[in-house]
């Protein structure tokens, strides 16, 4: 994430009052979504980066309902984050929040998107793709840990190679693995994430995950049975919400004809 | 000196930390007494020592607590009492002192004192004479408050119960005393964070 000066200091959105404090780093925008942005600064010290997702206010949402949703979101999304950590899943940690100013202060994950790391990894290789080993390896990880997630009852949402981080392992350098695919799978993002332990809902996430990761990378799709492999192994009802997702695959995400 | 100023991110420059770790004090029964008596010259946070994992643990809470004040959201009468609580995993005020602030039997003690300008008193304490009036009536052993001595110093038993950290098949596997610890006080942080909510 290598801001300009200018870059960092030239915001297009008003920064949260949480991010007008003083810091030895400006606050660098990394993405805007629908909802909210994510910038990266530092908590507590200098040498703690961190990840600020912040909720700004809607003006078009009637005031109290907007400040109603922000704060539920918020605090949704933190009690899973919590619930995933102390269940042993890597995610980021939760460091601070205040669901009345809309913002969740969590770790900054090092490392890159895993989706990165596929693309990285293919280039522009056409053959012998199935039989990569280290690309299947990874594949085999993010199967355990979608099953680990699932296996305590939490359901993502939106998974997809970019909501998943690849850490590298301590002591690598970020640039040095950007071509590798070392690291443990953490996945992110779970602001649409809800707890459920059905195997419809569990295999409407793999199914999105399938779906997501066929577009984002056709090349690999030959590796993806890798990752439903795994999955497979991590928990005992995972064979049924396999069977499922084969229900699902011929119908598509959603139950109902409606809506 | 007997006492550090932090400087912590995203906390605005009109406030000022400053943090001091005494150990074998022996007058925690007075300190106590002078919070129940509510003496304003002992407007600070009283923590006993044993409950904390790490520098980080707790500055989290002052970053909190600060926040709050900042906010004005505090749920405590002031900032000091707001950093004790902030300690606490659940919301109940009077557990949070109970669990994580001094009392009678304290032997290693955190003091906090968190100043900012008021209408009342517009230029707050210096370093120099908040060091002072700890080292008047503070009867223990000013040392720097590194990860190492606090270490020493922890109750893991304790903080483990506190946080509700017991149970947790994962983090009892875990072999390395190091990796361990840092994990559990990545749990505490999460659980401050969600306090009551």
């Amino acid at each position: 994430m290598a801001a300009t000066a200018s870059e960092a200091v030239v915001h297009e959105f008003p920064l949260p009052a949480i991010l007008t404090n003083p810091a030895s780093t400006p606050p660098t925008l990394i993405t805007q979504g629908a909802e909210g942005r994510l910038y990266k600064t530092t908590y507590l010290l200098p040498s703690i980066p961190s990840a600020l997702k912040y909720r700004p206010p809607k003006p078009w949402r009637h005031p109290i309902l907007d400040q109603r949703l922000t704060r539920h979101r918020i605090l949704s999304e933190a009690r899973i984050l919590s619930k995933c950590r102390r269940d042993g899943l890597r995610v980021p940690d939760v460091y601070a929040l205040d669901e009345s100013a809309g913002w969740l202060m969590l770790e900054w994950v090092q490392g890159t998107p895993v989706r990165v790391n596929i693309n990285q990894r293919l280039g522009n290789r056409t053959e012998d793709i199935e039989d990569d080993e280290e690309l299947k390896d990874l594949m085999r990880r993010i199967g355990s840990a979608v099953g680990k997630m699932h296996s305590i009852g939490i359901i993502h949402g939106d998974l997809t190679t970019s909501n998943m981080m690849l850490n590298p392992p301590a002591g690598k350098a970020e640039t040095d693995n950007v071509s590798g695919l070392e690291g443990e799978v953490v996945i992110i993002d779970l602001g649409l994430a809800s707890g459920g332990v059905h195997d419809e809902d569990r295999a409407v996430d793999l199914y999105v995950l399938e779906r997501a990761f066929g577009s984002t990378h056709p090349r690999a799709e030959c590796v993806f049975g890798e990752v439903l492999d795994a999955y497979k192994k991590s928990f005992k009802q995972a064979g049924v919400a396999l069977k499922k997702l084969e229900e699902v695959r011929m119908r598509g995400r959603k139950r109902s004809m409606l809506g | 000196m007997a006492v550090e100023t932090i400087e912590l991110q995203h906390v605005p420059a009109s406030y000022r930390v400053y943090i001091a770790l005494f150990r074998n004090v022996k007058n925690a029964a007075f300190l106590h007494q002078q919070l129940l008596a509510r003496n304003a010259e002992f407007e600070y946070a009283f923590i006993d020592a044993s409950t904390i994992v790490s520098r980080i643990h707790l500055l989290s809470a002052v970053f909190k607590a600060v926040n709050n004040s900042v906010n004005g959201a505090l749920k405590t009468p002031n900032v000091h009492s707001e950093t004790v609580v902030s300690l606490s995993s659940s919301s109940n005020i009077a557990d949070a002192y109970r669990r994580f602030g001094v009392s009678p039997s304290t032997t290693d003690l955190f003091v906090v004192k968190i100043v900012f300008p008021t209408d009342t008193n517009p230029v707050p304490a210096s370093a120099d004479a908040v060091s002072k009036h700890l080292t008047d009536n503070v009867e223990g052993d000013a040392v720097p408050a590194t990860d190492d001595t606090i270490e020493t110093i922890t109750d893991v038993r304790a903080v483990r119960k506190s946080y509700k950290l017991n149970g947790l098949t994962w983090l009892d596997s875990i072999k390395d005393e190091l990796v361990k610890r840092k994990e559990i006080e990545r749990l505490v942080l999460g659980g401050m964070a969600l306090r009551g909510v």
